[in-house]
């Protein structure tokens, strides 16, 4: 029995499963978990399947029970009525803060995680202690001072408020730093003894290294941003300066009993991150990896 | 002489190199600065004031007495306790149960159903809202007309208190999974298939290989999700704020939720202030002592 085991744990591991016998490959407890796997995966994907069709469905149909499971008519009004709203300049809002963390973020972090991890000087231990400790606080435990300072500096309801307060969060240098690490010292040593400057040494020597975890922090940062609603909540006053999200949110309370043009916002809201995330999740999954690893 | 001359010389040339490396870090530091330390302890020092749009008076420990009889307060913390009592748990059973099925799969499935999984994650949380609304809805929701199927009667499952955080830790538990799942695939593919080959030679049973092999192979990672996936479940907000505003009854108001009721529903931002710098404190113990209990060294 023991020995069968030994066979087909190796065989899993051996690129060609040939020998495999097909009977054990169906042992009771992979089919039970596979069925219950496939089953979970319908409870998570559905909501994204009904956002997309209900955004097609006039409201007698996205409402009615037993659910229209597709849309058999689709129709294009749901579209119309959000864009009656200022949704055009709400997702402008989100691209327009979403981008900007993004390059913010990707500067300065890539700098700052670069020398805490290759370069001697003092108090390199204690920024960056100080850095990690910060990270394992709640970020939205600061959000009440945060908004006193900002209404201090007359940036409530301003893209500057919206903007800056994500570039101080610590993490974009944790992970530079982390992943700086694998970058050789050795070539750092010689492009020095060749007289280059550090300047240039960062930016033709580590840049290029860095380029795969720079991605990955760039995706990240667009995510946090784009899906953020709590602090654009509290720093966010009038309908021009809102957020895709904020704007649905408003809309939620004046159309809550039309689920076909709400499906229609919540499918605008959704579709750029999705369309991001099926095209880069490699990326996805090596940022999440990476900034685990301490 | 000669080499006091040198000496100083590369003294000189190393403070030349740390002038540069203070240059790469000021942009992040300044910011670092400005909008997380000085936040961090300006929230500490309001929480000791009487601070409204009106009023900014000293009252010492005030905030916090009222706070600690304030019920309201301590249905909060219950509220969030019993948010991290459920959803942390299955988070992480649900997770290893995932990664445990499908990391020996081929790469494509691996990939599909991490991204199926994770899907939640990448989603607006006002997009994943909208769609629970209409799940949870009393009249036309599919929950109700499913369970209506196997007899049972409509539940007004956000509105009752009986049933309303129970709804909200569902929704919370299919948005938390994704990062997990993510990291328990990693983790599992690390474990050299030797040790598990070694304990199938000494007729080791699948139970032992996991509780004796897996398990403590995956503590790193169980220490990881288990302080990031309580810190996001403490942060509650936006699901509560969208979904329920606290309601029914303060039955699902998290201490998150009544920061931001106390700053921006009553205008009080001193007492806003006093329950962050708790909410602070209880969430760095229960750190602590996570690591103590789970911060085991494994290496390999």
């Amino acid at each position: 029995m023991s020995h069968e085991h030994t066979i087909k744990l190796k065989a899993d591991n051996v690129p060609s499963k040939k020998h495999k016998p097909f009977i054990e490959r169906l042992n009771p407890y992979n089919i039970i978990s596979m069925i219950l796997l496939c089953m979970f995966s319908i409870v998570f994907v559905f909501p994204f399947y009904w956002i997309i069709t209900g955004a097609f469905k006039i409201q007698v149909v996205a409402t009615q029970l037993p659910p229209q499971w597709f849309p058999l008519e689709p129709v294009l009004d749901n579209w119309v009525t959000l864009f009656k709203n200022s949704v055009g300049r709400w997702t402008f809002n989100s691209f327009f803060v979403a981008v900007s963390e993004m390059v913010l973020i990707c500067l300065v972090s890539s700098t700052a995680g670069f020398v805490l991890a290759k370069k001697q000087f003092p108090g390199r231990r204690v920024i960056f202690s100080v850095l990690v400790a910060a990270m394992a606080l709640p970020k939205q435990v600061i959000l009440v001072p945060l908004f006193t300072l900002l209404a201090k500096l007359g940036w409530i309801n301003t893209y500057k408020g919206l903007i800056f307060p994500a570039i101080g969060w610590p993490f974009g240098v944790f992970l530079m730093k982390q992943f700086s690490q694998t970058i050789p010292s050795e070539i750092l040593e010689a492009a020095k003894i060749d007289g280059c400057s550090e300047l240039r040494s960062f930016i033709t020597i580590a840049l290029p290294l860095l380029k795969p975890a720079i991605g990955a922090l760039a995706i990240f940062t667009f995510m946090t941003s784009w899906n953020d609603y709590f602090s654009q909540l509290i720093i966010t006053r009038s309908t021009n300066m809102m957020t895709l999200p904020l704007g649905i949110a408003t809309m939620q309370g004046e159309y809550r009993t039309d689920y076909g043009v709400m499906m229609a916002g919540a499918a605008l809201a959704s579709l750029p991150m999705l369309t991001i995330f099926i095209l880069f999740q490699k990326a996805f999954t090596q940022g999440i990896t990476l900034g685990a690893v301490k | 002489m000669a080499a006091t001359s040198l000496k100083l010389k590369s003294r000189r040339r190393f403070k030349k190199e740390w002038i540069t490396s203070y240059l790469f870090l000021l942009p992040a530091l300044a910011f670092f600065i400005m909008f997380v330390v000085y936040p961090m302890i300006h929230g500490i020092y309001i929480s000791f004031f009487d601070y409204s749009l009106t009023n900014f008076k000293f009252v010492g420990l005030q905030n916090f007495k009222e706070l600690l009889q304030s019920s309201n307060f301590h249905q909060s913390v219950i509220n969030t306790v019993v948010l991290v009592l459920v959803a942390v748990p299955v988070v992480i059973a649900f997770s290893i149960f995932v990664a445990m099925t499908i990391y020996k799969k081929k790469e494509w499935l691996r990939s599909l159903f991490r991204g199926i999984f994770y899907l939640p994650a990448v989603t607006s949380v006002v997009s994943v809202t909208v769609v629970w609304n209409w799940i949870y809805h009393p009249n036309f929701g599919i929950l109700n007309y499913l369970t209506g199927l196997v007899g049972m009667k409509p539940m007004f499952w956000l509105g009752d208190p009986k049933t309303a955080l129970m709804a909200i830790t569902v929704i919370l538990i299919t948005t938390s999974v994704g990062q997990p799942i993510i990291l328990y695939v990693a983790a599992l593919g690390n474990i050299p298939i030797s040790y598990i080959e070694a304990a199938q030679l000494d007729r080791a049973s699948s139970g032992q290989i996991f509780t004796k092999i897996i398990w403590p192979m995956l503590m790193p990672t169980n220490l990881y999700v288990i302080v990031i996936t309580t810190i996001n479940t403490f942060q509650c907000f936006s699901l509560i704020q969208l979904l329920t505003s606290g309601g029914p009854l303060y039955k699902t108001s998290t201490v998150m939720y009544s920061v931001y009721e106390q700053a921006f529903t009553f205008g009080n931002f001193g007492m806003a202030s006093a329950m962050g710098v708790m909410l602070a404190v209880i969430i760095g113990a229960i750190s602590i002592i996570q690591f103590k209990f789970f911060g085991s060294d494994v290496e390999y």
